[in-house]
């Protein structure tokens, strides 16, 4: 259990920590918040958030980015961070936008036909006419 | 400063202010990302994150309302949940390496690979473009197609969209 308490262990966590704090906060406005614009909001900061974890990992204390000299003549003493995980969060970022605007147009369409971008404020209006349609079957009935 | 940001989004109710903090979420975000070695990654960040996104909800705005209506009280189930994901994840991270330590699994197999490779190999200077295009290509082609599908998703969602305004607002001229 001593190993958990020491400064240097805390330290080099410290990181981790923060972007998993700020991914939280996304997945909090997702969860609590009921306006769907706020949610796309907290979509791409959870999003964000992840992107950071992942770049951190790839980071490499006393390197530089992995950018080599023109010549390309490689010095060996120089350390680079790791180039990989840049890559994959470059795809990343761009397939976010793709949803972000794929999200915002479904709340155009849904604001066209409900008038509103408030969850419960649709819920509402599903119950209703739910229960206007099922008061018209009982009317056939009889 | 991205914490301040992040939870202002929670507080705010104009939906133009939130627009704003999240550009300016992207753009911190960016800097950090400048930090951290990752240069591609910052550009892409800022041009897109804080750039494209933040057009397209003022445009979506623009289109719908402008301010969050009054929200039901907060709850607890929410927040007792998001604290439980938090609790796991940072339980997980116990057994991570340390920050930018030169040791770890991710630094010694493929990235270095790579680091020596790629001027023996290919003769670009940035090694992330280098992989980007050639050593994973297949990723870009991924993403294109995913790009193009929900290019075209939005173009349904949204066609006619002026159209049906017009009979709208015809049909109503007609009842009144």
């Amino acid at each position: 259990m001593a190993e958990f308490l020491t400064s240097d262990f805390v330290l080099g966590r410290l990181n981790y920590w923060f972007f998993i704090f700020l991914m939280m906060i996304g997945l909090y406005i997702v969860i609590a918040k009921s306006n769907l614009m706020k949610k796309i909001v907290g979509l791409n900061i959870f999003q964000t958030s992840v992107f950071m974890l992942y770049i951190s990992i790839g980071k490499v204390s006393g390197g530089t980015a992995p950018i080599f000299p023109m010549d390309m003549k490689v010095d060996p003493t120089v350390t680079y961070s790791n180039p990989l995980p840049h890559v994959l969060i470059l795809t990343a970022i761009v397939v976010g936008v793709a949803t972000t605007s794929l999200g915002l147009a479904l709340m155009v369409r849904i604001r066209e036909n409900f008038y509103t971008i408030e969850e419960h404020e649709i819920a509402e209006q599903e119950q209703e006419i739910m229960l206007s349609e099922l008061g018209l079957k009982k009317e056939e009935d009889v | 400063m991205l914490i301040v940001t992040a939870l202002s989004v929670v507080v705010t109710r104009s939906l133009f202010a939130i627009v704003t903090l999240s550009g300016v979420f992207s753009l911190l975000s960016a800097l950090l990302f400048v930090r951290m070695h990752a240069v591609d990654v910052a550009f892409t960040e800022a041009a897109v994150g804080a750039g494209i996104s933040t057009v397209l909800m003022l445009g979506t705005l623009a289109l719908t309302s402008r301010s969050e209506r009054s929200d039901k009280k907060p709850q607890i189930a929410p927040l007792f949940l998001v604290v439980l994901t938090g609790a796991l994840l940072i339980y997980g991270t116990l057994d991570m390496p340390d920050f930018g330590a030169p040791d770890t699994p991710a630094q010694t197999h493929v990235g270095p690979d790579y680091i020596e490779r790629i001027p023996k190999e290919i003769d670009v200077p940035n090694a992330v473009t280098a992989i980007l295009a050639s050593y994973r290509g297949y990723d870009t082609l991924g993403e294109t197609a995913v790009v193009f599908t929900a290019g075209i998703g939005v173009l349904l969602l949204m066609s006619g969209l002026a159209r049906r305004r017009k009979e709208d607002e015809e049909d109503e001229g007609g009842s009144s």
